[in-house]
């Protein structure tokens, strides 16, 4: 039973920072383009083309 | 007029004035297609004088410019249109009140998520024998949690129902909040009596899935309702008002006044209606007539609000603004014609009026048929409640979204926004299709006809067509691009109002002007040196425009033509398609051809461009316009569709009939399943276990039934592109 009063806590502590993290996702704009997110790993870096 | 954003900028990379300051325009690219064309606008852009940084937004297909106050829009396009994209700027702060909506649901849904999980996680300890005060703390817990996640999450659905029953009205979130609610309270009170079952779990479970369902429909309205958005604003919005003292102030639209004399500048918009006191210039007026060509006007000449002055500053007295331009009043029609649309019940909400009488009225039997039986009040309560969760309408909150976000998404791969959800439904229906001419069958621009032209003739032309904004120089260069030309370097190019364009070229003069005889045709001379050659231009068809239409015609859906320009045109056209034609329609008569289909129980399909057929697209059953219809056009219609092709437009029925059988199967899935568990909740016998996996279950049934829709575009697609081969 005095595990309980462990793990109970850091389960919801563990719950609420996922919520956190994701309230935190929607406001910083991660879901405004998310197809534009899968694309842009194709993008080749070219080094020699930047200023 | 864009209003752009003011930021204060520290970091420069290309900034060439030391103002520090920085303006962010937005556009809308419809062009981006694939990641090189994002790499290509991030790294092609900033190397601009003046542009510090440009962002590409992959889902809205737009694109956000940090650069210099010095540069316009008419710069910034340009810079995009040089590196291949077609722009346009954005009209109002894309950040509206209209996401908000999104992401209210968005954080509600997140809300809900979080405490599913956590509730969840104790009750199966519950389930899975926790006795005692354990099984008490577990459930006080629950409570702890599910109170005020039902508090946030359950407000979209208590508002909504909340509405209805003020207006002695139902709809689907009546029997959801009062399931929610009679759970919650009789949780709380099981709870607090130390009872063996509470249904937390079960209620923030309902929300959840339900959230969901909601949250995919907002996610849907919001991506087209960018697209469409971004394309408003071409209309004059202000002019330039020329005061006694001789001194222009810009005067924004509902401000004019009769009688100002206003200076409209080349490529500028028309604000108002005025006639022209001085300057002579070509106009295009393609906004609200639907025609390319360009119209020379004079001193005299009436000009209509909206009408784009292209080649030469013009000095004109007001006659008519705001409410009473010619404008106007064709948006008083549509508002007129729009209003029969939004008498059309979407079908969530006729499942839901046949089916939350069918719950309540259980419910209440329920509880009825467990008193008289001598249960106490309390078992009786706990059975009734039980009957509410698991026929609650769980899985029909996603079963209609679910299948519209699919198959939107589908369609949006292949080039057709559809608006909302309620536009599909609609789709499904149509049986008769009425097609504008202009802008709709045809490409709606002028192209020339090339294959005469030589090699020399033609980099010449392009190289002079290049300095020009004209719609036929433009056509020209278009036409030319395709086809690799690449252009001759003329110097000295002049650009004469109403004549044409003149340069030299290895110290010879060259002009693209005027053609001395043939005035029915679109034609210009190229003159090189001596020799002089004449371009004809015409509007062509769409290149699979009978494709579409026997497609359409395979459905059981019959074309026609309805269009405002000239007979011979149109009979031409109506041979070439093999379709019935009306011409020389006013759009007062185009609106009453279709309510004339609409009283004989037809389904009318409207597609259409101009702002001639803005009253017809509001008042049939379902419309869709082409990407560069006119904005009012865009705005009445259902579903917008980008490129030369016209397929999107069969395809999209074709899709809206699949979309509304998957509905269908989904209701059938969804409410067979339930009246599965019905019987058991009845008899008493639904445990807060069963009645979460009665719902998940559903739940994921209706989802992976709605997913077999991805495929569906894509295959229609494939037999049209079939088709396109072979024609």
């Amino acid at each position: 039973m005095t595990g309980l009063a462990f793990l109970i806590p850091i389960a919801l502590g563990m719950g609420a920072l996922g919520l956190v993290a994701f309230l935190w996702a929607i406001k910083s704009g991660q879901y405004e383009d998310m197809e534009g997110s899968a694309n842009r790993i194709l993008i080749d870096d070219e080094e020699d083309d930047a200023p | 007029m864009n209003v752009p954003v003011l930021l204060a900028g520290e970091t420069n990379q290309g900034g060439a004035t030391g103002s520090g300051e920085r303006l962010t325009t937005r556009f809308t690219v419809p062009g981006i297609k694939c990641a090189g064309c994002i790499g290509k606008i991030e790294r092609e852009l900033p190397k601009r004088e003046g542009i510090a940084s440009a962002r590409v937004n992959f889902s809205a297909k737009r694109v956000a410019i940090e650069h210099d106050p010095a540069l316009d829009e008419g710069d910034l396009v340009a810079a995009l249109l040089a590196i291949g994209f077609e722009a346009q700027a954005v009209a109002d702060n894309p950040m509206g009140t209209e996401t908000g909506e999104r992401r209210k649901l968005m954080r509600a849904l997140g809300v809900a998520g979080f405490g599913m999980m956590n509730i969840m996680l104790l009750s199966v300890s519950v389930w899975a024998g926790a006795e005692g005060a354990t099984r008490e703390l577990f459930h006080w817990l629950s409570a702890l949690i599910a109170l005020p996640v039902i508090a946030y999450s359950g407000r979209p659905f208590f508002d909504s129902a909340w509405m209805a029953l003020k207006y002695r009205r139902t709809n689907m979130d009546v029997p959801i909040s009062i399931g929610v609610i009679l759970a919650t309270g009789l949780s709380v009170y099981e709870t607090a009596t130390g009872g063996e079952h509470a249904y937390f779990e079960s209620a923030v479970m309902l929300l959840f899935f339900l959230l969901a369902g909601r949250a995919l429909d907002a996610v849907m309205r919001d991506r087209t309702r960018d697209g469409i958005g971004a394309l408003l604003g071409r209309m004059g919005k202000s002019a330039s008002v020329i005061g006694d003292d001789g001194e222009t102030r810009r005067v924004d639209a509902q401000d004019l006044e009769p009688g100002a004399l206003v200076l409209v500048a080349a490529g500028e918009a028309m604000a108002a209606d005025g006639v022209i006191e001085e300057g002579e210039s070509a106009i295009d007026n393609s906004m609200l007539t639907g025609e390319s060509a360009a119209e020379g006007v004079k001193t005299g000449d009436t000009l209509h609000a909206g009408a784009i002055n292209l080649t030469a500053p013009l000095r004109v007295r007001l006659t008519l603004t705001g409410e009473d331009t010619a404008l106007a009043e064709i948006a008083r029609l549509m508002d007129e014609a729009g209003q029969s649309r939004s008498h059309y019940v979407r079908i969530a909400d006729r499942a839901s009026r046949a089916y939350a009488p069918a719950v309540h009225s259980l419910a209440a039997l329920a509880f009825a048929g467990w008193m008289i039986a001598g249960a106490g009040v309390h078992q009786s309560l706990v059975i009734a409640i039980a009957v509410l969760i698991i026929t609650c309408p769980c899985a029909m909150g996603l079963a209609v979204p679910t299948a519209q976000v699919v198959a939107s998404g589908a369609l949006l791969k292949r080039g057709l926004l559809v608006k909302d959800g309620s536009a599909l439904e609609r789709l499904a229906e149509i049986n008769v299709a009425v097609f504008d001419k202009t802008g709709t069958l045809t490409m709606g621009e002028p192209r020339p006809d090339i294959a005469r032209l030589d090699d020399e003739a033609r980099r010449v032309a392009l190289g002079l067509a290049q300095h020009s904004r004209h719609p036929l120089s433009q056509g020209l260069v278009k036409s030319l691009t395709e086809a690799s030309v690449t252009p001759a370097p003329i110097v000295n190019v002049s650009e004469t109002a109403g004549h044409g364009l003149a340069g030299e070229w290895n110290g010879e003069t060259v002009a693209l002007e005027r053609p001395i005889s043939g005035a029915h045709e679109l034609a210009s001379q190229l003159r090189i040196g001596k020799r002089a050659k004449t371009v004809i231009f015409t509007d062509q068809m769409r290149p699979d425009a009978r494709a579409t239409i026997e497609r359409l015609s395979q459905d059981g859906i019959a074309a026609s033509i309805l269009s405002g320009d000239r007979e011979e045109a149109v009979q031409d056209a109506a041979a070439a398609l093999g379709m019935p034609a009306k011409a020389e329609a006013s759009p007062q008569e185009k609106l009453e051809t279709l309510e004339a289909f609409k009283a004989k129980g037809c389904r009318p399909l409207m597609v259409g461009d101009g702002l001639n057929d803005g009253p017809a697209l509001a008042a049939a059953h379902a419309s869709i316009a082409p990407g560069t219809a006119s904005d009012a056009s865009q705005q009445a219609a259902d579903a917008v569709f980008i490129g030369r092709d016209l397929a999107p437009v069969a395809l999209a029925v074709t899709v809206a009939r699949r979309t509304m059988h998957i509905v269908r199967q989904n209701f059938a899935l969804a409410i067979g399943y339930n009246a599965l568990a019905v019987p058991l909740a009845l008899f008493g016998y639904v445990t807060p276990l069963i009645a979460a996996i009665a719902m998940s279950l559903s739940s994921l049934i209706v989802v992976g039934n709605s997913l077999r829709l991805s495929g569906a575009a894509g295959s229609a697609g494939q037999t049209n592109a079939g088709r396109e081969t072979r024609a």
